[in-house]
């Protein structure tokens, strides 16, 4: 007879380690090295919580000063390795194994770890496939979670930046698996009950906030010709004809340049109200003057942004906010939005290759892919129809019958065809197959796959994929929008003519666009504080974008 | 300094009136970009100074899609280049045949 309850046995043993170094829920800061020690088994799987934005970043900290003789081997799944420590662990042998899905600051050391061989690698995930993995095979024994507060009870707030944090605790606490939450301070009632305290085990009053990256904020100062350009032809020949109304944009500077161009060149257009109204999208400081001039009519949020906590509170008729007037993010709940619920994903990246797959993964750098694989690809069990979804799917398949035709998703590849130092944009074979190769992976690390990209927009033009009807075509159309680069310059010329006849290629002459009106005057906001004063002062820019 | 001189054949005159117009400024990734009116109608000269060398293939795909997309014929164009990107160079020369055909205010 199998001997049921092991699970919860084991819990129970933790729970009773831990109260040795806790009052009550409580565990006092300099009681927190033991503690760890104690609750942590070697062996196992531990999420740390972190993404892009948040960090339990006093709960790493002192994970990565165990002593590897103690605990050792554990199977770190995380949305970011993002904070030095988080590779501490590794660096130290506390833990070996690692499943993720973003690593921005840290892409450059990650990728010498793995090669170095202190990091085993399991794989680079999308934020919601790493979410449902916690639920089937890769559901934590301990989480490490961040929250702004919490009662004695463990009830907690976690603030504007809620982000990953229920997604966790519902795999772990539900599973028998330990949840111990740093909070900036215990009080006697919480703004809001976000996580149940009952779900919660241990909380370790940090005394300071938890650390928040402010990833989604671009300087508009530092917008160029060349991507208003660029986001002028996404308007004109993408936003218009297909009529987006439901989408999420990228990080990055040519989003940011579309939403500052929303109130100027979008409305000279006439498109107020027929495109971007409604958002899968963090609380982008770029988004306030479309905000603000009436544009928008519903924002739902992954995570908070730094500074815009008063403006977003303001703004409840935009935003999703609680009962306390904060923002409620919520990342799993947004990706699934912004996979089902929205007709357009547009960002940027750093390869393409001549087929149309992109990454933002080089030899050098293993930045990971956060939400854009979620959110830049086609979902196949979607159901509902929608103009550009209906239009995008008659354009790849003209010839069947249309009640029973898939609409598409509209995936976007926005950039300029030469990045940043000149490096170009499109390459002959990504470097993800060389990483591969190298670390002997089953898979290149892609972040959108080319049969999930409809279109590639850079200040050459549009390549319309979803009309190519081959794969020369389709080398062709993507060459054609290459500009300078090695690819662009070696184009057949007659066939790229060709496309553009079909309308598969549109230039900005095609769309009428006329270059002088690629001016920064057209920006709605030129500057962090333009968007401070069209805000009416309720965003409050990081002082490291404060330059006045 | 690098110098590159180009004479090509134009099949679209410059619109417009005015005898000259100037786009852009000389700066690091910049350039500053001069249109007279001042040779034949089929025509277009363009003279590149620039700072960045061994850039000549790139300039001489970058100056002939201009000509053939953009109306050009009559203009002598020369270029103060600070080590633009092509697509800068592309965007001002564009810049530069729509202010020409403005008219003068």
């Amino acid at each position: 007879m199998s001997d049921w309850g092991m699970q919860k046995a084991a819990l129970g043993e933790r729970l009773a380690a831990g109260r040795q170094h806790a009052r009550g829920k409580v565990v006092p800061i300099p009681s927190l090295p033991a503690f760890l020690k104690a609750v942590i088994r070697s062996g196992d799987r531990v999420c740390l919580e972190g993404d892009n934005q948040k960090q339990a970043d006093i709960l790493a900290t002192a994970l990565a000063n165990l002593d590897a003789r103690d605990v050792h081997d554990l199977h770190m799944v995380q949305s970011g390795v993002v904070l030095p420590s988080h590779l501490h662990i590794f660096e130290k042998g506390i833990a070996r194994r690692l499943d993720f899905s973003y690593s921005g600051p840290q892409s450059a050391r990650i990728a010498r770890m793995l090669f170095g061989g202190k990091i085993e690698l399991g794989a680079v995930h999308t934020y919601l496939e790493l979410f449902a993995r916690y639920f089937i095979d890769l559901t934590p024994n301990v989480a490490l979670i961040a929250a702004v507060s919490a009662d004695k009870d463990g009830n907690l707030y976690t603030g504007p930046n809620t982000e990953d944090t229920p997604t966790v605790v519902e795999a772990t606490s539900y599973k028998n698996g330990l949840v111990v939450a740093q909070v900036t301070e215990i009080v006697d009632k919480v703004p809001r009950v976000d996580i149940p305290g009952d779900l919660v085990h241990f909380v370790v009053e940090a005394g300071r906030p938890f650390y928040v990256e402010p990833l989604f904020t671009r300087d508009p100062a530092a917008i160029t010709e060349t991507q208003i350009l660029t986001a002028m032809l996404a308007i004109k020949g993408i936003y218009a004809p297909y009529g987006v109304r439901r989408l999420n944009h990228g990080i990055g500077f040519n989003t940011a340049a579309i939403e500052l161009l929303l109130p100027t060149y979008g409305e000279k257009l006439g498109l107020k109200g027929k495109v971007c109204t409604h958002f899968a999208l963090n609380p982008h400081p770029t988004m306030i003057p479309a905000i603000e001039s009436g544009w928008v009519e519903q924002i739902h949020c992954f995570g908070s942004e730094v500074g815009m906590e008063d403006y977003v509170a303001a703004r409840s008729d935009i935003f999703f906010t609680g009962p306390d007037g904060s923002l409620r993010s919520n990342r799993a709940f947004c990706q699934t939005a912004g996979l089902y619920a929205c007709d357009m994903f547009i960002g940027s990246t750093l390869q393409i290759d001549l087929e149309g797959h992109s990454s933002t993964v080089t030899t050098s750098r293993i930045a990971g892919f956060g939400g854009a694989p979620n959110m830049g690809s086609d979902p196949r069990g979607r159901r509902h129809p929608s103009e550009p979804w209906l239009k995008a799917g008659a354009e790849a398949d003209p010839d069947s019958s249309a009640a029973l035709r898939r609409g598409r998703k509209l995936v976007v590849q926005i950039g300029e065809t030469f990045g940043d130092s000149n490096v170009p944009l499109f390459v002959e074979q990504l470097d993800a197959l060389e990483l591969a190769r190298k670390l002997d992976l089953d898979l290149a690390p892609v972040m959108v796959y080319s049969d999930d990209v409809t279109h590639i927009v850079t200040e050459e033009g549009i390549a319309n994929l979803l009309m190519c009807r081959s794969k020369e075509e389709r080398e062709q159309a993507i060459r054609g929008v290459a500009g300078y680069t090695d690819i662009g310059r070696a184009r057949d010329a007659k066939l790229v003519e060709q496309l553009r006849q079909r309308g598969v290629i549109r230039r900005p002459e095609d769309l009428g666009i006329d270059p002088l009106d690629a001016d920064r005057r057209l920006l709605a906001a030129r500057s962090i504080k333009d968007l401070m004063l069209a805000s009416g002062g309720l965003y409050r820019p990081p002082s490291r974008f404060r330059n006045w | 300094m690098e110098k590159l001189s180009f004479r090509l054949t134009a099949t679209r005159s410059a619109g417009g009136t005015r005898a000259q117009a100037m786009v852009g400024v000389v700066a690091s990734g910049n350039l500053e970009v001069l249109l007279e009116r001042s040779v034949p109608a089929d025509t277009c000269t363009i003279d590149i100074a620039t700072a960045a060398h061994g850039f000549d293939k790139v300039w001489d795909a970058v100056v002939r899609d201009f000509v053939a997309r953009r109306s050009a014929g009559g203009l002598r164009i020369s270029i103060n280049d600070g080590g633009a990107r092509p697509d800068t160079v592309a965007l001002r020369l564009a810049q530069g045949v729509r202010k020409i055909e403005e008219p003068e205010r």
